[in-house]
Formats: structure tokens, C-alpha cells, sequence
């Protein structure tokens, strides 16, 4: 069956800076493919480009079959897109926005209406449908946004980062959302930077670095690649490590790594909560006090430090200096960590 | 619910002329919608020119010798036509400033991935300013009234003749409004484009018939304000009112202002038009 998006060669550069250097995509229709990249990957550039929006500098694309460079108003009329940052006019309502748009589709008034009042119901914004967007709260704008990329049902939908800027409840009924889209026939290319979010929704994953796509597959089988999941325990006492590193080393798939100075063990293993339960019990057995313990999947950070072997964020040495952090107390530093470990560790 | 099945097809109901009335129609209904919802822009739009025409009639008003007089009667009828048209020029800053605000604000992305015919979001945005500019020139021919303008002072006029005045002025708007949106398209904030889409309208406007007699100036300034397009609009505006204080030139544009009105403003939005959706088509923000 022919691709619903299908990319091949994009290039584009602005200036120096070469932000797509030959992007190959494609995704079947009816499928979720997760564009997965940090900061300056070229994911808003590539979708900018399969919607019309930006020319590549050269290579091709379709989208639902129809050529975008060659006839691009074709492609407009059969897909929805909801870019990086919210494009909603600040002094119109909700509903007027998605009027507008419905009518910019052409559909006839009141069809345009009524669909407007389907999509605020269904993004719960039904209740602040008739305010002016510019008192909307950034997650509101973002899911009126969103709504207005599915205005006339397109068979392909592009989202650049749906979830950033929702609450955990939003975030998961976004969720919902993209899935009864694609059990209805949609094809879906969203970009992300959390490979939770990737694994969670889409069947294919693309890793992009520097405008190349640098790894492409399942999620489970990106994740294969990097290592699979961890236990991680901080052993209270210092003075038990060793013996806890013993406790743990018949559940471990590899070498486990200890961190002295934060009294960290990572143990590489296979098998999910049930294992975490069975260290827990060793080490119990040996009498070993932990401050804390717990499965880790492998962070976005991982994926990249594995495929390309610097880090997702910027620059390649900065991981193998010191250790700066000494509380545990939020996921970035968490993953910072993680990442230096791994590179202590090679 | 079911919320997707998947109607959207590769043709439109409209065709190409069709769905560019229809596009350029939704666009400048949301931007009339804008203006009312912020009225103080247009208020201060008003202001401005109100100002101007209780400065110059009372301030100015004894000291200009327009022809052979310097009767302030005189000068008060020569003025309005010069401050109407300085009026209407004044929106090529509000359509710039709309424009630049809808590429920085990310609106023009949406526009851009929808299949809307070209140049209707420009379109639409330049009619509505053309709405605004007509109410404005309506308010402030209220005030010219009210501090004394009388049309047909000098020469015989009618209704015609007057609301044929005012359609000229309006298309003058209507053209430097393009001018604003290829300001709007090419600077990189809303504010870069308010200031820019002003200051050079201050030369234009000031060397110009419109507020003072042109015979009087230095020849090379004279020259350039008989063929400057907003003399025109303002001299065809004059004879039109039957106003006084008509340029006596024998450059061509005060010959046939009503003409050369008619003919620069058409240029000016065929030109402008033209580079406006061009850059908007390509615009890579
Ligand atoms: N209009 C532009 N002008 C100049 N450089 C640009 C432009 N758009 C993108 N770039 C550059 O191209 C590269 C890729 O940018 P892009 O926005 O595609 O990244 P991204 O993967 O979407 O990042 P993020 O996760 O931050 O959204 C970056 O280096 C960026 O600075
Ligand atoms: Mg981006």
C-alpha cells in the first residue's frame, strides 16, 4: 500500500545552519510514526516542510498521495496540522476560531458550526468556547489548537509536540484523543522529545540528530538497542554496597555500576516489576537499608547517548566531569545523572 | 463519539475566483471582529487627525497665505482636503502592524497550511482596514463641518461630486495599505512595523500640496510635491469639493488630478499587490 507521508532527501538550510541534511520518512497509512529529537533536531523543520509551509531546498514529499511541492493547496486540503506553538487569534472566542477556520475549508455556516461545537466538546473547552482566546491558559490555546487541525477530518494529521504545556490530565486525555483518531483510519506524524510519549502512542519510531534520521524501529526495539530497563537502588549505609552489589548481580542481563559517592547501584536487568520485588526481598535478606530503589526505562537521554554517543541535550564531553548534583529531587536531574553514569561507565 | 470520518477531499466547493471572495470575506470579518474588540486603536486613530484639523485651522490658520489671501476662512476650506488624505494614508501602519502581528503570533502558519486562495488573508486584512478608514473619514468630515468647512466654497460642487472626492481618498487608503502589508511581511515585529509603516508617510504627506500652497516652495521641492501620488488625491479631492487654493501648475497630476489620482492608486496596488503575496507565499517565519 502506498505511504500516507513519504519523505525523501529533505534538505534545508538556512544559512549556516544545514537543519535538515537529507530526512528520509515514511509512514503507512493508518499509523502513528513518533518523530523523536532534542532541541534543533530539525523536527519542526521537517514538518514544516511536508505542510506546505517551508520549500526544501531540495528532495521530495507526499502526503495522501498528492505531491507537496508540486501541488501544495491539494495537500492542504487533506491534512491538519498543529504546530509547535499555538496559532489561535487572541481576540476571537474559541468558537469563533474554529468557525473561521471550518469556514476557510469552505465548509457551508452551519456545518462549520457544528463542528466547531463537536470539537469544544471534545477537547473540554465546550465551557470556555465563547471567551476570547487571549484569557485561555496556555493549555487551552494549545488544545484549541489542536482542534482546529481536525476541523475538516484529514485522513493525515501532523502535531509537532501536541503534549508540551498540558497538565498530566490533559496530557493523558490528548492521549485518548490521538488514539480514536488513528482506530478511525488517521495517519499521524507527531514529534516529541519523551520516548515514553513515542512508545506510548506510536508504532514506528524515528530518531533525528542534526537533520538525519539517525534510528528508525519499534519502540521496544529502540530500547533494545540502548539496554533495556535498570533497577536502581541507594543503599543507605556506604559500607553495604559491595554486599548489596552482590544481593543483586544474579538479576543482572550485564555488568551492574556502582556510584560510591551517591551509594548507587544500576543493575541492567530484564523481567519488570515482578524483579523489582525479588531485589527488594535480597536485599531485605542481607539487611541492607535503602533510601531508595526503583525500575528505570531508558530516558530519551539514554536513546541518544547510545545512537550517537553524546548526549541529547548539547556538547559531548560534559557528562564524564564531575558529579554536581547530591539530592535525587526532580526527573531532570534524575536523568542528568543517568547520563553520567553512562558515560562514566564506558 | 466519533469524530473522524475521514470527509475532507482534494477538491473544493468553490472556485478559484469564488473561493478567493469567499476567503478574502472570512478573513476580513474576523479582522472587523478584531478592531471592535480593541476599539482604542481606532479611537486613537480618530484622535490624531481630529487634532490635527483644530491645530492647523486655529494655529496655522491666520499665518498661510494660500494664493493671494491669507484669510483664515480661506485656509480652513484649502486644509480639509490635505487632512483627509493625510487620514487615510495613516493605515498603511495599521495594516502593517496587523500583519506583522499575525506572522509573529504564528496565525499566518495556520492560514498557510489551509487551502485558502492566495492573497486573501492579505486581502482581507487590507477591507477591513478600508472599513475602518471610511468610518474614520466620516467622523472627521463631522468635525470639519463642525469647525467650519463649507465644500463648494470656492467652486460650484454636489453630492456627486463630493462623495466622488471621498471615493478617491478612500482608494488612496485603500492602495497605502498595501504598501503596509509589504511593510508588515518584511520586518520582524509588530512595533518595527507600526513605526516604519509612519515615518516616511511624514515626508510624503509634508511635501505636498496638502497643507500648504506648493507654488511657494523652493522649485525642486515644488516638483517633487506637483508629482507626488498623495498631491494628486488631495488636489482631485480639492476641485472635487469645489474647495480653494487648486494648484495652478502645469505639471500633468494638478492638470488632471482626478485622473492621476485614479491612476496612482491603481498602480500602487497593482505593484504592491503584487510583491505583498509574493513575500507572503514565500515567507519562511
Ligand atoms: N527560520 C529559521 N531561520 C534560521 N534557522 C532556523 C529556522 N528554523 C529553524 N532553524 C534552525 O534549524 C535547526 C532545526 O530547528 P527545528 O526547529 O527544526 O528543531 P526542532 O527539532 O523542532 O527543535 P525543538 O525541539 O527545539 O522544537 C535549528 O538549528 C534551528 O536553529
Ligand atoms: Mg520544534
Amino acid at each position: 500500500m502506498e505511504a500516507a507521508i513519504r519523505a525523501e532527501g529533505l534538505v534545508k538550510t538556512f544559512g549556516d545552519v544545514r537543519a535538515l541534511d537529507g530526512v528520509d520518512l515514511e509512514v503507512p497509512p493508518g499509523t502513528v510514526l513518533g518523530l523523536l529529537g532534542p532541541n534543533g533536531a530539525g523536527k519542526t523543520t521537517t514538518v514544516r516542510c511536508l505542510t506546505t509551509l517551508l520549500r526544501p531546498d531540495s528532495g521530495t514529499a507526499h502526503v495522501a498521495g498528492e505531491d507537496v511541492l508540486r501541488h501544495p493547496d491539494r495537500v492542504r486540503r487533506l491534512m491538519g496540522l498543529s504546530g509547535q506553538f499555538a496559532a489561535v487569534d487572541e481576540y476571537l472566542t474559541g468558537r469563533e476560531n474554529l468557525v473561521m477556520v471550518g469556514r476557510l475549508y469552505q465548509m457551508p455556516r452551519r456545518a462549520a458550526r457544528a463542528r466547531a461545537d463537536e470539537l469544544l466538546e471534545w477537547f473540554n473547552l465546550a465551557d470556555a468556547g465563547d471567551r476570547i482566546t487571549k484569557n485561555y491558559s496556555g493549555g487551552m490555546r494549545r488544545r484549541l489548537d489542536l482542534a482546529a487541525a481536525l476541523v475538516v477530518r484529514p485522513p493525515v494529521m501532523f502535531m509537532d509536540e501536541p503534549t508540551t504545556g498540558l497538565d498530566p490530565r490533559n496530557r493523558l486525555a490528548l492521549w485518548d484523543v490521538i488514539k480514536s483518531l488513528v482506530e478511525e483510519g488517521t495517519t499521524l506524524l507527531l514529534t516529541t522529545q519523551y520516548l515514553e510519549e513515542a512508545d506510548h502512542l506510536a508504532d514506528d519510531i524515528a530518531v533525528v540528530d542534526h537533520g538525519r534520521v539517525i534510528a528508525r524501529g519499534t519502540a521496544d526495539k529502540l530500547k533494545a538497542q540502548v539496554g533495556g530497563e535498570r533497577v536502581e537502588v541507594v543503599v543507605r549505609d556506604p559500607a553495604r554496597l559491595d554486599d548489596a552489589r552482590a544481593a543483586l548481580v544474579r538479576h543482572a542481563q550485564g555488568e551492574p555500576v556502582v556510584n560510591e559517592r551517591m551509594r548507587r547501584i544500576t543493575v541492567p536487568v530484564s523481567g519488570g516489576a515482578g524483579l523489582l520485588a525479588e531485589a527488594i526481598r535480597d536485599l531485605d535478606a542481607i539487611g541492607a537499608e535503602l533510601d531508595d530503589i526503583g525500575l528505570r526505562r531508558p530516558t530519551l537521554d539514554d536513546v541518544f547517548l547510545s545512537l550517537t554517543g553524546h548526549a541529547a541535550e548539547q556538547g559531548n564531553g560534559e557528562g564524564a566531569t564531575t558529579e554536581g548534583g547530591d539530592e535525587d529531587a526532580d526527573a531532570a536531574k534524575d536523568k542528568k545523572k543517568d547520563r553520567k553514569d553512562r558515560v562514566s561507565q564506558r | 463519539m466519533t469524530v473522524v470520518h475521514h470527509e475532507a477531499s482534494p477538491e473544493l466547493r468553490l472556485g478559484r475566483l469564488g473561493g478567493l471572495f469567499h476567503d478574502t470575506w472570512v478573513v476580513a470579518l474576523r479582522n472587523t471582529r478584531r478592531m471592535l474588540r480593541i476599539p482604542e486603536i481606532f479611537m486613537f486613530g480618530l484622535l490624531q487627525p481630529i487634532m490635527f484639523v483644530v491645530l492647523f485651522t486655529y494655529v496655522f490658520g491666520g499665518s498661510m497665505k494660500i494664493g493671494n489671501t491669507t484669510d483664515p476662512n480661506v485656509y480652513k476650506n484649502f486644509l480639509m482636503a490635505g487632512i483627509f488624505a493625510q487620514t487615510v494614508t495613516f493605515a498603511t501602519a495599521g495594516a502593517g502592524a496587523g500583519i506583522a502581528e499575525d506572522m509573529h503570533k504564528g496565525l499566518v502558519d495556520r492560514f498557510r497550511s489551509l487551502p485558502m486562495a492566495r492573497g486573501a488573508v492579505l486581502t482581507g486584512r487590507t477591507v477591513a482596514d478600508l472599513v475602518q478608514t471610511a468610518l474614520t473619514l466620516v467622523v472627521l468630515a463631522g468635525v470639519a463641518l463642525i469647525v467650519g468647512w463649507r465644500p463648494g466654497s470656492m467652486n460650484p460642487t454636489d453630492i456627486g461630486r463630493i462623495l466622488g472626492g471621498f471615493g478617491l481618498l478612500l482608494l488612496l487608503g485603500y492602495a497605502f495599505t498595501w504598501i503596509g502589508a509589504l511593510i508588515g511581511l518584511s520586518v520582524r515585529t509588530p512595533e518595527a512595523a507600526t513605526s516604519g509603516g509612519l515615518i516616511w508617510l511624514f515626508p510624503v504627506t509634508f511635501i505636498s500640496n496638502a497643507f500648504v500652497d506648493s507654488s511657494q516652495m523652493t522649485p525642486w521641492l515644488r516638483h517633487i510635491a506637483e508629482w507626488n501620488p498623495f498631491s494628486a488625491t488631495v488636489q482631485a479631492a480639492r476641485k472635487l469639493f469645489g474647495d480653494p487654493g487648486l494648484s495652478q501648475s502645469h505639471a500633468w497630476p494638478m492638470q488632471h488630478p482626478v485622473w492621476a489620482s485614479l491612476i496612482y492608486s491603481v498602480l500602487i496596488i497593482v505593484v504592491f499587490r503584487t510583491f505583498a503575496v509574493r513575500k507572503y507565499r514565500s515567507a519562511e517565519g
